[in-house]
């Protein structure tokens, strides 16, 4: 895809949704954004760059709500199965970060209907902390796992 | 891509996993001695009788050949699942499935 026809995808995405989202009273910060796919949350380099720029805040509070799957050791560090559940009303989006990746946010869900459920496979270069934060009812929770890597996934 | 959905404990369980490579863009070819390109799904959209219930944003921390699942209450028996998603270089993909 040309930086062009990127680029006039993008106005035009933007100009659909703002329109949507002004005729319906919808217009939110962070709300028209969620259509795309966040570069520059993927792409920060510590938790809390990461957390600001996809949730625009980055505290978060410790909740036993979020039920989490992830292994105490992983054999391989290029699939870690994890999952989170999230036992609270009105959750809007969740995600999952290492804090040891380069790039610690490996996956961002948007809820429209589904439940508060997420498993994915996720790549981890070392041991590393696992966090995964939950967005509900305008408020970040969160809690942390650790995950010991005998031999990283993210090399070559 | 294999899509299944059936409804376990009154939601739909709904388990997608993609051929892929993941690529970081980090990895050296062993053979070309070159750097192979990042290569890796960026968006996973779900969506239940045509309505999107849930998108997922990931990036190459991914693995390969993810296995990616979400459950649905708001779902029954019969429903038709939609699971696409997009890359970086711009390919795409779909599989629909009825809830078992």
């Amino acid at each position: 895809v040309s930086h062009t026809r990127r680029n006039f995808l993008k106005g035009t995405l933007a100009l659909s949704l703002g329109g949507i989202a002004l005729g319906s009273g919808l217009l939110k910060p962070g709300r028209v954004e969620a259509a795309e796919w966040p570069k520059a949350g993927f792409e920060s380099k510590s938790i809390d760059d990461a957390l600001k720029s996809v949730f625009g805040a980055s505290a978060t509070t410790a909740s036993g709500a979020i039920k989490v799957k992830a292994p105490e050791v992983a054999e391989n560090g290029a699939q870690v199965n994890v999952s989170m559940q999230a036992d609270m009303p009105n959750v809007e989006a969740m995600a999952i970060l290492v804090e040891k990746n380069a790039s610690p946010l490996a996956a961002f869900m948007s809820l429209s209907g589904a439940d508060p459920f997420f498993a994915t496979s996720i790549k981890m270069a070392q041991t590393s902390d696992v966090h995964f934060v939950v967005k509900a009812g305008g408020k970040l929770y969160s809690v942390k796992k650790t995950v010991k890597v005998t031999a990283g996934g993210c090399g070559g | 891509m294999q899509l299944r959905a059936q409804m376990k404990d009154g939601a739909a369980d709904i388990k997608v996993r993609v051929s892929h490579p993941m690529e970081t863009g980090q990895r050296t070819d062993p053979q070309t001695k070159q750097k192979v390109p990042a290569h890796f799904i960026q968006k996973m959209t779900f969506a239940i009788n045509g309505k999107d219930v849930a998108v997922a944003d990931m990036n190459q921390a991914v693995s390969s050949n993810p296995l990616v699942s979400v459950r649905v209450k708001n779902a029954k028996a019969g429903d038709k699942v939609k699971v696409t998603w997009t890359d970086n270089k711009g390919e795409s993909g779909s599989a629909e499935e009825v809830i078992k």
